[in-house]
């Protein structure tokens, strides 16, 4: 699985990046978690606010920190 | 895209971008008030297809407008269409416009234009009159 945050670095964007790590490990879910800070490649998905959450390509939130639960959701039902 | 998560209002414009005249005038409008600062337009036929940032974004937008050339209004029902009522919405057949029949050209494009600068404001102003917001509740970087 491939978990990408989508930002140019500020702390809400690191903030996501910390709950996407602490959601992966409490699942011990198999995810390769990368930050995305290129605004092309921001701007290729879409994605016209950050930060932002993409599992497998798919876009799951933008524009807020999303919650833990959220995130173990969201990893859950790509499992 | 707006530079950082905290510093703009989100206000995104949507044309319908038809194949008459109307969608053709939509489309010129909606680039014309962008360039001219009032929001930051995105793709409709994105939406359309469900592109998850897209979509993503304009259920996080604070305000999401649509420009329809008809009273069809497909830019807003394909915003309906994911749960998203449009802040505003304009059709440019009651604003003056004949589908099928109204030139498009620079002055009739400047004419709408103007109107629907009445009613919106430009992007930047609310950001200033939201600096208070900002800097209360703001952590999320030093825009």
């Amino acid at each position: 699985m491939k978990i990408e945050i989508l930002g140019t670095g500020c702390p809400k964007c690191k903030k996501l990046h910390e709950l996407a790590e602490e959601a992966v490990k409490e699942l011990g879910a198999s995810a390769e978690i990368t930050k995305v800070t290129d605004i092309n490649k921001i701007i290729d998905y879409g994605v016209m606010v950050t930060p932002a959450l993409v599992i497998d390509g798919e876009v799951k939130v933008a524009g807020k920190i999303s919650s833990k639960e959220e995130i173990i959701k969201w990893i859950e039902e790509k499992k | 895209m707006n530079k950082c998560c905290c510093n703009a209002k989100l206000k995104l414009i949507y044309s319908c971008s038809g194949a008459a005249n109307t969608g053709e005038m939509a489309d010129q409008i909606s680039r014309k008030l962008a360039k001219e600062g009032y929001g930051n337009m995105t793709c409709l036929a994105s939406v359309g297809a469900h592109i998850s940032g897209f979509v993503e974004s304009a259920k996080r937008a604070d305000e999401n407008i649509t420009i329809d050339g008809c009273s069809v209004a497909c830019a807003k029902k394909i915003l309906e269409h994911i749960g998203v009522t449009p802040t505003k919405s304009y059709a440019l057949t009651e604003m003056g416009v004949e589908k099928g029949k109204t030139p498009s050209n620079e002055e009739i494009i400047s004419k709408i234009s103007n109107k629907i600068k009445k009613d919106l404001p430009l992007k930047a102003d609310q950001e200033n009159n939201a600096e208070g917001d900002k800097n209360s509740g703001c952590s999320c970087c030093s825009c």
